[in-house]
């Protein structure tokens, strides 16, 4: 009996195997962040990605936490790789943890889309043919800010960042096309919360502007207690501080701050109205830029496998190259090092009802791309 | 660098230092008297915190929001201690580091089952909006002084405790010998679950506290979990006094070093580099601090030895 159920297991592999074999379908594993601080993001992707493919058949997600930690990361993408053979990895949030993960990942012959995280290193010498990222290059969105201050007038700003790459990939990135001088220039601590000593010295450097970048619950502390401190200078920031997960917990003190996404729910576009309205229909809340972000990942990879076969790496490859795909951004393409050219838009906090959220301004950057391009050998 | 600023700098030191007080007393004093090494100490200042941001949500008011806090986080310390807690005082200290932490992962998913992912909004009174002049120039913030009266109160309030009332003599007692106490016929268990309903509510309360000025999210007590036990590292384990010095020691090492530092380090770096190396030692300080400590008086400030 145990050998007949053994030999019956068996079978059953290889049945699955050989479905797959035929290479319509496509495993996607994605790896993202579910629990703990920061799950707010993971959840988002997850959704919108899980949205995009709904009901498609050919297409077969394993989805696992990874608890915002490199180690786990790593393991889970070669348990994906290794035992459960998937073709496409996706999900990661955090640049460090797609650091640990993407390269390996990529030279192992797999594709990987990435639905946020857009590390400089990834985008320049470190690109790779089967990286594609689907969201923005990291300093992108702080270009756009730099970019804004510039056309608001502001002269003299003060910056200040978390001390992880990614907040120096920001600060970088509003210096790159902030035209006037700094006031003052601060990195705290990653995970930091309470600011009461940054906001002394912001009152105290005599800026005209404030440009932050603190991502998730960094910023909410930020911004509640900047409006508390009755300093009123002007904030420009990045979306991910103003996104739709955390502007119910800043609550009013975010009102009338401008930021710049590369999404916005109030972008004109059929791909955009259909995915706000299913997204509130399916979860009951309104999407934020992760989820559209997530979502285009998954239209991207359906673009793809209508064009060709998985298994069939070169001309699967050129399929994504072609982002032939409706984004829910409007116009939509990618650059040479795979990463998008897209309009990066301003948007300012209002309330619509009691809702907080946000709504177009002006367009910051247009068609913009990235710096990283040239160093990129592909 | 003006006074002014040195001063406001100062203030925001030793808000955080009142604010870490309110952790650590509680920490201290379950260690002090059970013997116990508690790290989900950190999610009853979570529990608070979303039992005030319910609260504030169903009756929008703050101050029923901080009763909820002591209450909720109460309420939780003792059906904690009841159910888990009291199997591990007899086992050795790694068990309850073990259990704890399981109890951490246990309390953050239940919270995130119960409430999602995403942070809840919690904001402070109206009346407390805003900045006060103090002396000249000062301006500071209504809201971050209530938290030093708060933290204050709170002080005064535990040394009374403990040295004028019944209760306070058997606390006392109970961290001098445990086995003595239960002889001479005190219910144990019972002042066992006090002490711990007490440490868990302080815990509560500087997680709604704090929570109205930052974000109230699944996860938020383990970073000020990792303070509070450097504070009664460098306090000396079991010493409520130990616990303020300490607290108030880290809090403005913390907050002084971090700003100024950088600013030293411009005198003789260019300021780029300055901002980063200065940020990173700035971020070590009081680690640094308490391994100073800890070379001169081995059992912390006012440990016993």
């Amino acid at each position: 009996m145990k050998k007949f159920t053994t030999t019956l297991a068996a079978l059953m592999i290889l049945g699955s195997t050989s479905s797959f074999a035929d290479g319509h379908k496509v495993k996607v594993g994605m790896i993202t962040t579910l629990s703990g601080g920061g799950s707010g993001l993971g959840i988002d992707v997850r959704d919108g990605f899980m949205l995009a493919v709904k009901g498609n058949k050919n297409i077969s997600v394993i989805t696992k936490d990874d608890q915002r930690k490199p180690d786990i990361a790593v393991q889970l993408a070669d348990k994906m790789i290794q035992s459960d053979k998937v073709d496409v990895l996706t999900g990661i949030i955090w640049s460090n943890l797609a650091m640990a993960v993407v390269p390996a990942t990529v030279n192992q012959g797999k594709f990987y889309l990435s639905p946020n995280a857009g590390p400089s290193k990834l985008a320049g010498k470190g690109c790779h043919k089967n990286y594609f990222n689907v969201a923005w290059q990291n300093d992108n969105l702080h270009e756009a800010a730099g970019g804004y201050a510039n056309s608001a007038g502001f002269k003299n700003s003060f910056i200040l960042a978390p001390n992880y790459p990614a907040g120096k990939d920001a600060l970088t990135g509003y210096k790159r096309y902030f035209k006037g001088s700094l006031a003052g220039e601060i990195y705290t601590k990653l995970g930091q919360k309470d600011y009461a000593a940054e906001i002394a010295q912001i009152r105290a450097s005599g800026a005209d502007s404030v440009f932050f970048f603190l991502p998730g619950g960094m910023g909410i502390g930020f911004m509640k207690q900047f409006s508390q401190s009755a300093i009123k200078l002007p904030v420009v920031g990045p979306a991910f501080s103003f996104d739709q997960g955390i502007l119910k917990a800043v609550g009013d003190a975010a009102l009338g701050v401008k930021n710049t996404s590369q999404w916005s729910k109030d972008i004109v576009n059929d791909a955009n109205k259909k995915f706000v309205k299913d997204f509130q229909s399916e979860y009951g809340r309104l999407p934020s830029l992760y989820a559209s972000q997530g979502y285009d990942t998954g239209k991207l990879l359906i673009s793809a496998m209508s064009k060709a076969k998985v298994k069939d790496k070169d001309k699967f490859r050129d399929a994504l190259r072609k982002a032939d795909f409706a984004s829910t951004r409007g116009k939509f393409s990618f650059d040479k090092n795979h990463h998008p050219i897209q309009d990066i838009y301003v948007r300012e906090v209002i309330k619509e009802g009691k809702i907080l959220t946000n709504k177009i301004v002006s367009v910051g950057l247009k068609d913009h791309s990235n710096a990283y391009v040239s160093e990129c050998k592909m | 660098m003006s006074s002014i600023l040195f001063f406001e700098q100062l203030l925001n030191g030793i808000q955080f230092g009142t604010m870490l007080f309110l952790m650590s007393a509680g920490l201290t004093l379950i260690f002090g008297v059970m013997g116990l090494i508690n790290l989900a100490h950190g999610s009853f200042y979570m529990i608070g915190a979303f039992s005030a941001a319910l609260i504030a949500s169903l009756t929008g008011s703050f101050w029923l929001a901080l009763l909820a806090s002591l209450s909720g986080a109460a309420i939780a310390g003792v059906l904690i201690e009841i159910f888990i807690i009291r199997r591990l005082y007899r086992r050795d200290h790694l068990d309850q580091v073990l259990a704890t932490f399981a109890l951490i992962l246990l309390l953050s998913e239940g919270v995130r089952w119960c409430f999602g992912a995403f942070p809840l909004y919690l904001d402070i009174p109206e009346n407390l909006n805003g900045t006060l002049p103090i002396l000249d120039d000062i301006i500071y913030s209504k809201y971050r002084l209530f938290i030093i009266f708060m933290g204050l109160l709170i002080a005064a309030g535990l040394y009374i405790l403990i040295t004028k009332t019944r209760l306070g003599v058997r606390i006392r007692a109970g961290q001098n010998d445990r086995q003595m106490i239960s002889a001479l016929g005190i219910d144990i268990s019972k002042l066992y679950t006090i002490v711990f309903a007490l440490g868990a509510s302080l815990a509560g309360l500087a997680g709604a506290m704090i929570g109205a000025i930052q974000s109230v999210e699944v996860g938020m007590g383990e970073p000020i979990l990792i303070l509070a036990f450097v504070v009664i590292v460098i306090g000396g384990i079991g010493s409520i006094k130990g616990a303020l010095i300490g607290s108030i020691l880290v809090g403005v090492t913390d907050t002084i070093g971090r700003i100024f530092l950088p600013e030293f380090l411009k005198v003789f770096m260019e300021p780029a580099s300055a901002t980063s190396v200065g940020s990173s030692i700035g971020s070590m300080l009081i680690y640094i601090l308490m391994a100073l400590i800890l070379i001169i008086k081995p059992s912390g400030l006012f440990g016993k030895t």
